[in-house]
C-alpha cells in the first residue's frame, strides 16, 4: 500500500523536476545567449562610511552556471525522487532562475542591488501588516477579508488627520479608525453572524466607496486637506553604516520598523502568553474554550479589534509613509496579497512577515526592471507580484493548515 | 463535597428538557445517570457543569445554595464535566490543553509551560493515569485523549467529575481500564456522575443508579438489587424484548465479493488496506471496530461515493468498482449511510421528497420532464406506514422529525423496494430502544428474504445481536473473522481484535 502513496508523491516530485529542467532550459536558450557584457550590481553609495566593491557578473557565463545547477536539480529530482526535499529544492531553484534573470536585465548595464532590496523591504510594509492583521484575526477563527478595506481608511485617515494635525496624530487617527472597522467586523460576524465573507466584502466596498467620494468631492476642492507630512527615514547609529544591510535594515521609517516589531509582539502573544493560548483555542476549538470558562466572543472581538488596528497603522504608510497624499483606491490590492502572505506564512506572524518579504521583492523588481528597460512589456512586469503570488500559494506552500474553526461562526448552545 | 439538584427545570421555549428534577450527589461514590438519548441526561449535566442556567431550581453545594454564571463558576465551585465529545484542543499538547483557562504565567503574561508539565506529571502520577505531556492531542488515541481530558478536570481541582457517555469511544478493554480509573478516581474521594445508555456498563460501574425518562427521574436503586430487564423498562416505558426473531442461517451463494479493496481518505492516507471480504446471500455480516479504522471509507467505496484506487468489487460476479451509485441502486443494492442527516436525507425536504430521493427520476414516479406529486403523497405515505415512520404528514419537513424516525424513514426509502444487498452503517446510532429493536428486526427480515447485508457498526453489542458472521476492522483491514453460530465468541475476544491485537 505504502508503494501507491509513493507513486503519487513521486509523480509529483517528478512534475517538480520536469518545471525545474524547463527553466534550465528556457535560461540557457533565451536567456543567456542574449546576456552580452557584465552586470555590474552596485552595493555602496560613493559616500559610504564602509564601501563595498560593486559585484560584478558576468551575465552569460553566470547564466548558463544557473542553468546547469537548476537543470542538475531538476534531473535528479526526476530520477531521485527524495519527495520530502521537494518543495524546499524547487524554492532554491525559484531564487537562483530569479538571480539569473536579474542578472539577463542588467547585462551591460549597472544598478543598485541595494537600492533594491531597501525598496523590497518597503513595499513589503503594507502586505506585511495585512498579513500579521490577517494572522491575529484568523487565528481566532474571524476571516477577515476586509484589510483591504481597512489598509485603505488607515491610508485615507492618516492623511487627513495627517494634514490636519500632524503626522503623529494622523498615525494615531489611523490606527483608531482600523480598530473601528475591526471592532465593526467583530459585530457583524460575532454578534451578527453574518457571512464572514460577505461582512468583508461589505467593509471593502464601503470604504472604497466613502474615501473615493471625500477624494474626489471634498479633497479636489481643498487641497489643504490632503498634504500630509511624510515620516522620515530614521538612521540608526552605527548600524546603519554597515554595508547593505545598514541600509536595508537600519535607515528606514516607523512603519519599516514597526511591522518587524509587531511582528515579533504578536508571535511573542501569541505563542508564548495566557491569553495567546486562550486566542489559539478559541480558533481551534471554540467550544472547548467555552466549556473552560473563556469568552468566545469578547477574544474574538478583541482580537478581530486588535487586527483592525495593525491594519490601520498598515494603511498609513500608504499615506504618511510614502507619498503623504491619499488617492482613489490607493491600496491596490496590498490587502488581498497580505492574505496570501497569511496563508504562505502558515498563520504565523513571523511567516507572514517573510512571505510578504517575498512579494515585496517581487514588486520592487518588476519596478527595477522597468526601469532597466528590458524588452519584457511593462504591464507583464506589473504581474510579477501577483504571479509570484499565485505561484508560492499554489506550489510552494504545500499543506498548510489554517485554525480549525476558520470561518465558522460559534453559537452558544 | 456533596452536590444537591433541588427540582431543576430547564426549558428550551416551549419544551422542557427536564422538568422538577431531584438529585443528590455523595463523595465518593458512583451515579450511573441512566437514560436514552434525548431523555436529558445531557441537559441535566449541562445545567450542573455551568452551560445552562436553569429555569427553575435550584444547586445546592454542602448546604449551600449556588448560582452559575458560565462553566468558569461551576469549575471554580468544583464541578469537571467530561464531555462526550472531547472539549479538546487537537494541536495543542497535553499540558496546554491541561492549563487552558487557568494557566500558570509569569512577568510579562508569559506562560508557565515547566509548571504546567510538573502539574500534568503530578496529576497522571497520583492518579495512575499514564499521559506524556508533551504529546500532541491528535496525535493520541481516543482512551488517552480522555485520560488527559480527565487530568484536566483533576486540574481545576474538581470534586465532581460528570463523566458524559465515557465509553462510546472506547474498545472493551479500554472500558477496563477506564473502569479502574473511575474506581480510583472514588476511592480519592471524587464523587462521580457517569452518564450512559448502556445497561451492562451502568450495572458494572454504579453504587448507585438514577434512570431519567422524558426529563423526569422515574426510578432510582442500588445496582445490586436491580436487573437490567428492569432497568430498560424504566428507561424505556415498556418491557423490551432483546432479541431478535430470526430464521435459521440458510446462507445461499456468494452475492458480494470485495478483492483487495484500497481506499484512501481524501488527505491521501490510507483508509481501507488491500481488504478483501465476502457476503453471502441471506448472511449478515457485521464489521465490529472501533471508529476511525476505515469502516467510512469502506463503506462508501461499496456505495460508489467514493473510487477506490485498486482492487475490485464483485457484485453477483459482476465488476462494480467503478459503477456509479445510480447503476448500484437499480442492481438491488441499497444503501443507509453512517451520517443520516448528512448524507440520509435532506433536512429541509418533506418526508414524501425524501422517501423517493432514489427513485423520482423515473416510472412510476415521473413520466417524461414533470414528477407525478400526488403519486408519490401517496406512496410516501403508504411506505410510511408500513415502516413505522411516525410524522404529522408526509408533507412535514424531515428535519422535525425525531432521530429514530428519520432512520426509519431512510431504511423505509432504502427496503421497501426490491433490494438484493443492503450496506448499512452505524444503522442505530443514537436512537432509542425501540427505534433499535425495530430496525434490527427489519434488517433481520431482510436476511430472511434472501438479501445479503453487510453492517457496520461501532457498537459491539449491535454487532453481536444481527450478525451471521462477525469481522473485525483494524487500520483499514480485516483482522480477524468469527461464526458465532459455530462457535460461540465472546466480547473480550473481540475487543482485543478490536484493539489490534490479533493484528
Amino acid at each position: 500500500m505504502t508503494v501507491l502513496l509513493d507513486k503519487a508523491r513521486q509523480r509529483q516530485t517528478r512534475v517538480t523536476g520536469v518545471i525545474l529542467i524547463s527553466i534550465a532550459l528556457l535560461l540557457a536558450l533565451f536567456l543567456a545567449p542574449d546576456a552580452t557584457g557584465n552586470a555590474t550590481f552596485r552595493l555602496s553609495r560613493p559616500n559610504d562610511t564602509w564601501p563595498v566593491p560593486n559585484l560584478v557578473v558576468p551575465g552569460g557565463a553566470f547564466i548558463y552556471v544557473v542553468s546547469a545547477f537548476t537543470a542538475f536539480l531538476g534531473v535528479r529530482l526526476f530520477l531521485r525522487g527524495g519527495a520530502k526535499w521537494a518543495p524546499l529544492i524547487l524554492g532554491v531553484g525559484l531564487a537562483v532562475a530569479v538571480a539569473a534573470f536579474l542578472v539577463w536585465a542588467t547585462a551591460g548595464k549597472s544598478f543598485s542591488l541595494t537600492g533594491m532590496l531597501q525598496a523590497s523591504l518597503v513595499r513589503a510594509v503594507p502586505i506585511a501588516l495585512g498579513g500579521l492583521a490577517g494572522v491575529l484575526s484568523e487565528r481566532v477563527a474571524v476571516v477577515n477579508i476586509g484589510i483591504e478595506g481597512m489598509l485603505l481608511a488607515g491610508a485615507f485617515t492618516g492623511a487627513l488627520v495627517g494634514s490636519l494635525a500632524g503626522g503623529l496624530a494622523g498615525l494615531a487617527a489611523a490606527v483608531a479608525v482600523g480598530g473601528v472597522f475591526g471592532f465593526a467586523l467583530a459585530a457583524l460576524v460575532v454578534t451578527y453572524r453574518m457571512d464572514q465573507i460577505i461582512a468583508g466584502v461589505f467593509i471593502n466596498l464601503f470604504v472604497l466607496g466613502v474615501t473615493s467620494y471625500v477624494s474626489s468631492q471634498v479633497f479636489q476642492e481643498y487641497r489643504a486637506l490632503n498634504n500630509a507630512p511624510v515620516f522620515r527615514a530614521i538612521e540608526i547609529p552605527i548600524l546603519s553604516d554597515l554595508p547593505v544591510i545598514g541600509p536595508v535594515f537600519f535607515n528606514q521609517n516607523i512603519f519599516v520598523y514597526g511591522a518587524f516589531i509587531l511582528a515579533a509582539l504578536a508571535t511573542y502573544y501569541l505563542f508564548h502568553t495566557r491569553y495567546g493560548l486562550r486566542a489559539r483555542a478559541v480558533g481551534e476549538h471554540p467550544r472547548a474554550a467555552d466549556t473552560l470558562g473563556i469568552n468566545v466572543y469578547r477574544t474574538r472581538y478583541v482580537n478581530v479589534t486588535i487586527a483592525g488596528m495593525v491594519a490601520g497603522f498598515g494603511g498609513a504608510w500608504f499615506t504618511l509613509g510614502s507619498v503623504g497624499r491619499f488617492d482613489e483606491g490607493m491600496t491596490g490590492g496590498r490587502g488581498f496579497i497580505g492574505l496570501a502572505a497569511m496563508i504562505f506564512g502558515r498563520w504565523h506572524p513571523v511567516g507572514a512577515l517573510l512571505a510578504a518579504l517575498v512579494f515585496g521583492f517581487a514588486d520592487s523588481l518588476q519596478q527595477k526592471l522597468a526601469l532597466l528597460g528590458t524588452p519584457i512589456p511593462s504591464e507583464f512586469l506589473a504581474m510579477a507580484p501577483y504571479i509570484a503570488t499565485i505561484v508560492v500559494v499554489a506550489g510552494v506552500v504545500g499543506r498548510a493548515r489554517a485554525p480549525a474553526a476558520d470561518g465558522k461562526p460559534y453559537v452558544k448552545e | 463535597m456533596r452536590v444537591e439538584l433541588r427540582n431543576i427545570t430547564k426549558r428550551f421555549g416551549p419544551v422542557a428538557a427536564n422538568k422538577g428534577v431531584n438529585l443528590t450527589i455523595e463523595p465518593g461514590e458512583v451515579l450511573g445517570l441512566l437514560g436514552e438519548n434525548g431523555a436529558g441526561k445531557s441537559t441535566l449535566m449541562n445545567v450542573l457543569c455551568g452551560l445552562y442556567s436553569p429555569s427553575e431550581g435550584e444547586i445546592v453545594i454542602d448546604g449551600n445554595t449556588v448560582e452559575f454564571d458560565g462553566p468558569g463558576d461551576a469549575i471554580r465551585a468544583g464541578i469537571g464535566m467530561v464531555h462526550q465529545h472531547f472539549m479538546l484542543v487537537p494541536v495543542f499538547t497535553v499540558a496546554e490543553n491541561v492549563v487552558l483557562g487557568v494557566e500558570p504565567v509569569g512577568r510579562a503574561d508569559h506562560l508557565d509551560l515547566a509548571t504546567a508539565r510538573a502539574e500534568v506529571e503530578r496529576l497522571s502520577e497520583d492518579y495512575g493515569l499514564a499521559v506524556d505531556p508533551d504529546a500532541i492531542i491528535e496525535t493520541l488515541p481516543v482512551g488517552v485523549q480522555q485520560r488527559v481530558e480527565i487530568i484536566k478536570v483533576l486540574y481545576r481541582a474538581a470534586d465532581v467529575l460528570i463523566l458524559d457517555e465515557p465509553t462510546a469511544v472506547l474498545t472493551p478493554q479500554e472500558v477496563d481500564e477506564f473502569f479502574q480509573i473511575v474506581r480510583s478516581l472514588c476511592d480519592a474521594g471524587k464523587a462521580i456522575v457517569f452518564i450512559t445508555h448502556k445497561l451492562n456498563e451502568i450495572l458494572d460501574i454504579s453504587d448507585r443508579i438514577a434512570v431519567i425518562r422524558r426529563g423526569e427521574i422515574v426510578g432510582s436503586g442500588d445496582p445490586k438489587k436491580l436487573t437490567r430487564p428492569e432497568l430498560a423498562e424504566m428507561m424505556v416505558g415498556h418491557p423490551v424484548d432483546f432479541e431478535v426473531a430470526r430464521a435459521p442461517f440458510a446462507p445461499g451463494g456468494v452475492i458480494l465479493d470485495v478483492k483487495g479493496l484500497t481506499v484512501l481518505r481524501s488527505d491521501g492516507a490510507v483508509a481501507v488496506d488491500d481488504l478483501s471480504l465476502q457476503v453471502r446471500s441471506g448472511e449478515i455480516v457485521g464489521i465490529a471496530g472501533v471508529q476511525g479504522n476505515g469502516q467510512s471509507a469502506l463503506i462508501e467505496a461499496l456505495a460508489g461515493l467514493t473510487r477506490p484506487v485498486s482492487g475490485q468489487v464483485l457484485f453477483d460476479g459482476q465488476d462494480i468498482t467503478f459503477a456509479s451509485p445510480r447503476e448500484r441502486h437499480r442492481m438491488g443494492i441499497a444503501h443507509i449511510p453512517e451520517d443520516r442527516q448528512r448524507a440520509g436525507l435532506i433536512g429541509t425536504f418533506s418526508v414524501a421528497e425524501n422517501m423517493v430521493l432514489d427513485s423520482y427520476y423515473g416510472p412510476p414516479y415521473a413520466g417524461g420532464a414533470s414528477i407525478d406529486w400526488a403519486r408519490v403523497h401517496t406512496e410516501a405515505a403508504d411506505i410510511a406506514e408500513q415502516f413505522d415512520v411516525r410524522t404529522p404528514s408526509v408533507r412535514s419537513d424531515a428535519a422535525h422529525l425525531s432521530g429514530g424516525n428519520q432512520q426509519k424513514l431512510i431504511v423505509a426509502r432504502e427496503l421497501s423496494r426490491d433490494t438484493r444487498f443492503v450496506i448499512a452503517g452505524q444503522p442505530t446510532r443514537g436512537l432509542d430502544v425501540g427505534s433499535i429493536a425495530y430496525i434490527h428486526s427489519r434488517l433481520v427480515a431482510a436476511r430472511d428474504e434472501g438479501d445479503g447485508l453487510l453492517i457496520v457498526s461501532s457498537e459491539l453489542d449491535e454487532i453481536m445481536a444481527v450478525s451471521d458472521r462477525i469481522l473485525v476492522m483494524f487500520k483499514g483491514r480485516i483482522v480477524a473473522e468469527y461464526a458465532p453460530h459455530e462457535t460461540p465468541v465472546d466480547k473480550a475476544t473481540i475487543g482485543l481484535a478490536m484493539a489490534g491485537a490479533a493484528a
